[in-house]
């Protein structure tokens, strides 16, 4: 069992609930998204409970982290994206801290499962499709035409932007689910490499180092992409909420 | 895109009530069928709907805290300490005007005292001079006063001489030719020899 990669994006149940039929049990996961957001809330809530001029440490991480999302948020989408901003803000705090939790051994990660970052991304892309139509009606559609396309390339260019429009929502998740899920079978697999080696009595432990080594580096990178896969989702998402506040700023 | 393959393999089973391991050695990664489902976890669908309800529930209820909480509080720090801080700028900038202002009256009290202070030597040399002036001018006066008045003097003791010079040398004149000769000489004579010596003399 140690020495399955997959082991460690196994769902099981804790509490078993089941309605209609449908299982909707508390599961591992479930405990880890209410870990994350008790994090990510209480964090943000008692760092920032002191309301201090001259903040502390932890509070001005929070207020790092908020300066940090309302500039990203005014860059992608103007002012008149900063509506969007506890939106943008609450989905980059609960994908890093979901990835930072993740990189505690044992510890189970939420963004590792397809379901949880298709359905973040389709929260992205539904609220960019909802406020498009519901701000800007039939205007909405200017985002597939790109201004300055000769006449003849229009259908072309406009299948394309369709097609770029609808893929969003599957690269948007699958980049942070393969990404997480890659990180932690790779960090998986060389660390089993150092257990079954060092089996091996003097000679494999000698070896075992190789492998040691890379599991550290990997270790690091993975913090990296922790915070960046966050990043890019936020960014990404700020792209994507310009089209609903500008459909026609192509 | 290589969710949907796995995705179309893990379908039929999904739906079986049994979760056997029979599929596991077509999806090609599912190597621990001995802890039951049989598929890669992140592609068994049985979990979704458990997912989607508690990520629904714990997202729901962050952006809520978020929304109304936290955020509404970090934007409250950030914008108080923006005003402080320019109320600070505005105040830094009225004192050093004030400052400014203070530099100003003292360099121009200075100016004006020095000025005064100037005027008040001046005019106390020019005082000291025109009191020495006239002193000097008074006991020159007084002193020519003086001067004239011995010269006077002199000149009237002179005269006064000079009128009794006639008279003692006629007495002495008239004495010696008596001695001399034991004659009389006559008054005349002796006043016209007289004359005639202080004319010659």
């Amino acid at each position: 069992m140690s020495n399955d990669p997959t082991h460690q994006f196994q769902i099981f149940k804790i509490v078993p609930i089941h309605v209609g039929g449908v299982d909707l049990s508390f599961t591992n996961a479930s405990l880890f998204m209410v870990a994350t957001v008790a994090c990510a809330a209480g964090f943000l809530y008692f760092a920032t409970s002191a309301r201090s001029l001259i903040p502390t440490r932890a509070q001005s991480v929070a207020e790092l982290s908020y300066e940090f999302i309302a500039s990203m948020l005014k860059e992608g989408a103007g002012s008149h994206g900063m509506k969007f901003f506890p939106l943008v803000f609450t989905l980059f705090m609960f994908v890093l801290t979901a990835n930072l939790l993740g990189m505690f051994p044992y510890f189970f990660t939420i963004t590792s499962q397809i379901i949880v970052t298709f359905a973040l991304a389709l929260l992205v892309i539904g609220t960019v499709l909802v406020y498009g139509f519901y701000k800007h009606g039939f205007h909405f559609l200017q985002v597939f035409v790109p201004s300055g396309v000769p006449g003849i390339l229009l259908p072309l260019v406009v299948a394309i932007e369709i097609i770029s429009f609808l893929s969003r929502p599957i690269s948007l998740s699958v980049r942070l689910f393969a990404n997480m899920l890659a990180g932690h079978i790779t960090l998986k697999v060389f660390a089993g490499f150092v257990a079954s080696l060092g089996a091996l009595g003097a000679l494999g432990i000698g070896g075992a180092i190789l492998p040691l080594i890379m599991t550290v580096a990997l270790t690091g990178l993975e913090f990296l992409v922790a915070f960046l896969q966050a990043y890019v989702f936020a960014v990404l998402t700020c792209m994507y909420l310009n089209d609903a506040v500008h459909p026609g700023g192509h | 895109m290589f969710v949907t393959p796995a995705y179309a393999q893990e379908k039929a089973p999904a739906h079986g009530a049994a979760p056997a391991g029979e599929v596991h050695t077509e999806t090609g990664v599912a190597h621990g069928a001995e802890h039951g489902g049989g598929v890669f976890p992140p592609f068994d669908q049985s979990t979704y709907a458990s997912q989607l309800l508690w990520l629904v529930i714990t997202f729901g209820f962050f952006y809520l805290i978020m929304k109304n909480v936290i955020v509404p509080r970090v934007g409250g720090i950030l914008e108080h300490r923006h005003d402080r801080i320019a109320q600070d700028l505005d105040e830094a900038s009225r004192l050093k005007a004030e400052a400014d202002a203070a530099v100003a009256t003292y360099e121009k009290e200075l100016a004006e005292a020095r000025s005064k202070a100037g005027s008040i030597a001046e005019a106390a040399r020019e005082s000291a001079k025109a009191k020495a002036a006239a002193d000097r001018a008074a006991i020159e006066s007084e002193l020519s006063e003086k001067l004239s008045a011995a010269e006077a003097r002199i000149a009237d003791i002179k005269a006064k001489a000079f009128a009794e010079v006639g008279t003692i040398a006629e007495e002495t004149a008239s004495a010696i030719v008596d001695r001399l000769i034991g004659a009389k000489a006559t008054a005349d004579d002796i006043r016209a020899a007289v004359s005639a010596a202080k004319v010659e003399g």
